[in-house]
């Protein structure tokens, strides 16, 4: 449990890591709360040379209220999103998936930003980023971009974070379907990440599904929208009945990860499931 | 009884331990101490070409890196346990070196070592190792590992046999399977379980030159047993020249019983070095290299008469002991297993055949429970799916093969088919307690509500006994043991009538400083404070054997009793001649001794300054106060008890859902409730644990799978419903404080009754049978399956 040996480089501010990240290049890593790229180090799965500590940066903390979207920085905690009253009414989804990660220890170190860069097939985040329709604020050298949730996560551990990037923002539109939204997690009992996590955004109007966003964490090998739920959703009354239809789309046409400790038909049954269950606890 | 014996006093030990302030083995720092990093197999089965420690003997801070081939003239760990073949052959033991230089036979084999100034010194040079591998087949599983043509764990010891072994009368069983009215047959896997106590072994060697005196500083659960075994059997040491010391240990459950190949390697080592050495295991080391439990493959067959009484049990078991014999493996799935198939019923005939059995795979010992789990797993799911099949309540079908109640005073002892004699039981009235307690009427009426509504509950039983306080050192010893099995107690009464237990006994969170000091404080009317029990340092105890087996208070509880009868005598003898009295004319009574109908008394504390400043003892009076016993005991005890677990089962998600636990228990006497109480409910917990979450699987590769908590599942809080525990009574009759012990009931108990729950719950779909751990996707496949 004793890490290789690295140089350590603490940045104050947005302009120095990415000043240290381009000297650097590959042989650094960024350390933000440290709470999957430590582990790994400490079991020597990664041996990065050189580690550029931003969790220092104060102005990549906190949550804000700008009218039409809340304003996320990257190194907000987990904990501190999941007891924002903001952020459960405006955005419970995401506060609930904040909820749902690791352990109280781990949610009071490890933060958003890091997490979502991490891009773990089998996070929480990322699902419920897509179902919120959320936009990323990444900086580089060239200065600030924004991307879609839709089109941040790239593949397996691959986001749009390029080389010499920061992920520095995360911004949640305050619509109706984000105020009415949730996150079901399936944990796999030992390492309590989701076996399936999904997460649903819905605007109703008189008991009709009139728009839905539906996201899926755990379950590819990322995260992805999956618009066969959403569009046999949209439009229905919500019952049982048409929430199972619905549920009963999810994965269809999608690849599924399966390990040693759950199939690839056992993930997608629980992903139909977890659709439903979703759908009828936004939709009611 | 006094005041203190029956009282839920606090433990003593638990302020240190819950602020930090315990002192275990990887606390402890030593000058000039180095620090050791094994190199291990990542490869299950492999010859080894070569070892090349070249460059990491010239890396930073590096002291020494020595391999298997300095080990080579180097005794092995032996087994404690021998258990011969039917045919009366020899058991296969191979040689367990310190490190090996032939072949690697497991993932986690240890091939070398590096030994440096610092943790990260050690850790570093060790990827520099470099080992040339010749990689071979490989086999994990029991049953395949008897096949023709198996791969071969050790080159010389055919078929990969340990020994077969038989226990029972086969014709009788034969017959009476053959003759019943209804026979109930499981294929049943008990898998395989990482112990996981929450502090990783730790040893620290260190050879003081100047008086050529070795000392070991380890993390064990019987310091005088390891100190017997390294010194007898692998490194050839003079006894009196060794010290081993085990003070605060972070649990054990078993897995620190053993003498592990790391403890010699610091000891031999430091005097290579003339420097102290310490090791101590990282979690993804304790997985592999800690020994495993569990692990049989078994076939049981349960036959019945047309009013529902057991006629035969047959059992036939592959026992996997990975791929070395630990120090009690060999006795787990025998003599702490089939002669546990009794149970709690009158069954006329029984016979087990085993076969054990070398793999590619960690050794495998005692966990928790240790062979009785798996006797009481397979009995105890018998007797639920018999009385499905047969359409009688699980609960009824028990009541009618109850061996009926005996104290084993005024009733003998009850002669099993399987070898030993239950002291004394009341097996019906455990099973009435916890009826009463879960309130089975209403409970099945709800399971029936709510099936209607399609939810599924379900319940589960589980009337387990155990044998425990291991033992009689003389029955042990005709089984194959290569130890004596007794315990001992020293006490020494200071001048000031401050009293010190030296106890062989070892406590690794059990509470031993509060049960024992309960104890003696009791019977000696003083206050607790007043008494210090010391463990686990073989300068200051007398010959232990250790605490394992539910062993501690009924076999190192019954030594001290003994001690205390000493002192007793001894003090009341001074007492008389202070009070110029007869013996006979004194009582003892709250802390003094009294001249029988007067005012005349002395105190404790007087008769003990008195011992120690004798000035006018009569002549031939000895002064002090200090006695020592040993106490073998004249059977093993035998706790029994109970355990009923309702559960949902989400037929959705296959998700078992534990609802209620209730767990009657009867361990004999108690003198701390609520220490047994937690007993129980952290053994219960474990139990739940294997039912539900827990495995430890190798892969086809014989890479082992679950090697972190990331895979292997351990119970967490909010996996446990609060757990319903109490106990009845019924003394064990041969010690004398009537005691059974209660370390494992909860783990025995529990198992079987979670998964007899889960499947009650889901026979209306059709399911008939679960594979332990009783997962979210094994479910949902068995519910897929049955109504497919």
């Amino acid at each position: 449990m004793i890490p290789a040996a690295f140089e350590y480089y603490r940045a104050s501010s947005v302009d120095e890591a990415l000043a240290l990240m381009q000297q650097h290049g590959e042989d650094a890593k960024v350390l933000a709360g440290g709470h999957s790229l430590v582990p790994a180090m400490k079991l020597r799965l990664a041996t990065p040379e050189k580690l550029i500590d931003i969790g220092g940066i104060s102005g990549l903390q906190g949550i804000q209220d700008r009218g039409d979207h809340i304003a996320i920085g990257a190194l907000t905690t987990h904990w501190q999103l999941e007891s924002s009253d903001l952020v459960q009414q405006k955005a419970s989804a995401l506060s609930q998936a904040a909820g749902a990660i690791g352990d109280v220890q781990v949610r009071n170190r490890g933060t958003i930003g890091g997490a979502l860069a991490h891009a773990d097939p089998a996070a929480d985040y990322p699902g419920a980023i897509l179902a919120l329709n959320a936009t990323l604020v990444i900086r580089g050298s060239g200065g600030e971009r924004t991307v879609a949730a839709s089109g941040f996560f790239t593949g397996l551990w691959e986001t749009a974070v390029q080389d010499g990037e920061l992920l520095t923002e995360i911004r949640i539109p305050t619509d109706a379907a984000n105020a009415n939204s949730c996150y079901l997690k399936f944990p796999q009992p030992a390492s309590r990440y989701p076996y399936v996590g999904c997460a649903v955004a819905m605007t109703t109007s008189g008991g009709t599904c009139s728009d839905v966003r539906v996201g899926f964490s755990g379950v590819g090998e990322s995260a992805f929208r999956d618009s066969g739920v959403e569009n046999a959703m949209r439009g229905q009354a919500v019952s049982e009945a048409s929430a199972k239809f619905a549920g009963d789309q999810a994965t269809n046409g999608r690849s599924v990860l399966s390990d040693w400790s759950v199939s690839e038909e056992y993930r997608r049954a629980m992903a139909k499931v977890f659709a439903k269950r979703a759908l009828l606890q936004v939709g009611r | 009884m006094g005041k203190l014996i029956g009282e839920s006093v606090k433990r003593v030990e638990d302020r240190r331990f819950t602020t930090g302030t315990g002192q275990y083995t990887d606390d402890i720092v030593l000058p000039r101490m180095t620090h050791a990093h094994i190199v291990r197999s990542h490869l299950a089965h492999a010859r080894i070409r070569s070892v090349n420690t070249a460059a990491a003997k010239s890396a930073d801070g590096v002291v020494t890196v020595l391999t298997g081939e300095d080990f080579k003239d180097i005794g092995g760990v032996p087994c404690g346990w021998q258990v011969d073949f039917k045919d009366g052959t020899t058991m296969h033991e191979p040689k367990h070196p310190i490190l090996v230089a032939d072949k690697v036979r497991h993932v986690g084999d240890a091939v070398a070592v590096v030994i440096a100034e610092t943790k990260g010194q050690a850790r570093d040079a060790a990827e520099l190792v470099e080992v040339d591998y010749e990689e071979l087949p490989v086999v994990t599983d029991a049953t395949e590992a008897l096949k023709a043509g198996a791969p071969q764990v050790h080159d010389d010891l055919p078929n990969n046999m340990v020994f077969d072994w038989e226990l029972g009368d086969q014709g009788a069983t034969d017959t009476g399977i053959a003759n019943a009215h209804h026979v109930t047959k499981l294929e049943i896997r008990n898998q395989r379980l990482v112990p996981n106590a929450i502090e990783p072994r730790s040893y620290i060697g260190d050879y003081d030159a100047a008086r050529d005196f070795y000392t070991l500083y380890t993390s064990s659960q019987n310091p005088h047993v390891i100190r017997l075994l390294m010194c007898a059997f692998v490194l050839e040491l003079p006894e009196h020249k060794v010290r081993v010391v085990s003070r605060d240990v972070g649990g054990g459950f078993g897995s620190k019983i053993y003498h592990y190949t790391e403890e010699a390697l610091v000891i031999w080592a430091s005097k290579q070095i003339g420097r102290p050495i310490k090791w101590t295991a990282e979690r993804s080391e304790s997985f592999v290299t800690d020994a495993h439990g569990r692990d049989h493959n078994t076939t049981a067959e349960m036959g019945f008469d047309d009013a529902g009484k057991i006629t035969a049990l047959r059992v036939r078991t592959d026992a996997n002991l990975g791929a070395y014999l630990s120090t009690f493996s060999t006795c787990i799935p025998t003599y702490l297993h089939g002669t546990l198939l009794q149970g709690q019923y009158t069954t006329p005939a029984i016979h087990i055949s085993l076969n054990a059995v070398f793999t590619n795979t960690t050794a495998v010992d005692a966990y928790r429970g240790a062979g009785r789990p798996e006797a009481t797993y397979l009995i105890e799911r018998l007797m639920d799916t018999a009385a499905a099949e047969m359409n009688i309540d699980p609960a009824e079908l028990r009541k009618r093969n109850f061996i009926p109640p005996f104290d084993g005073v005024n009733q003998p002892g009850y002669q099993t088919q399987v070898a030993l004699q239950y002291d004394s039981g009341n097996y019906i009235a455990a099973m009435e307690k916890a009826l009463e307690t879960i309130g089975y009427q209403d409970l099945r009426r709800e399971q029936e509500e709510a099936r209607k509504q399609g939810r599924y509950l379900g319940i589960g039983f589980s009337s387990y006994i155990e044998a425990c306080g291991i033992a009689p050192s003389a029955v042990v010893g005709s089984l194959g043991a290569r130890a004596g099995l007794f315990e001992s107690a020293n006490i020494r009464v200071q001048p000031t009538g401050k009293v010190s237990v030296y106890t062989g006994s070892h406590s690794h969170g059990q509470g031993h400083e509060t049960t024992f000091a309960q104890l003696v404080a009791d019977n000696l009317g003083i206050p607790m404070e007043n008494v210090e029990i010391v463990h686990g340092d073989t300068e200051q105890i007398p010959f232990g054997m250790g605490t394992y087996g539910s062993r501690s208070l009924a076999v190192g509880g019954s030594a001290i009793s003994r001690s205390l009868d000493k002192v007793k005598e001894k003090g009341a003898k001074i007492a008389a001649h202070l009070l110029e009295a007869s013996v006979d004319d004194l009582d003892f009574a709250d802390g003094k001794w009294t001249v029988r109908g007067t005012d005349k008394s002395k105190a404790f504390d007087e008769v003990s300054l008195a011992a120690y400043v004798p000035h006018n003892f009569p002549e031939g009076m000895e002064p002090g106060i200090e006695f020592n016993s040993f106490y073998d005991p004249a059977n093993f005890t035998y706790p029994f008890g109970t355990h009923i677990a309702v559960v949902e089962v989400d037929p959705d998600t296959g998700t078992v859902t534990l609802q209620r636990f209730v767990a009657v228990d009867d361990v004999g006497n108690i003198i701390n409730p609520m220490i047994v109480d937690g007993q129980i409910q952290g053994g219960v917990a474990q139990g739940v644990g294997q039912a539900l979450l827990e495995s430890a699987n190798y892969d086809e590769s014989g890479q082992f799978s679950t090697g972190t908590y990331m895979d292997y599942a351990m119970p967490r809080a909010d996996d446990l419903p609060s757990i319903e525990v109490s106990q009845n009574v019924t003394p064990c009759p041969h010690n004398p404080l009537g005691v059974k012990g209660c370390g494992e009931a909860g783990t025995i108990g529990a198992t079987p009754a979670v998964v007899n729950a889960a499947i009650d719950a889901l026979r209306p779909l059709g399911v008939t049978d679960l594979e332990m751990p009783l997962s979210p996707p094994r479910v949902w496949s068995a519910i897929q399956q049955a109504s497919a």
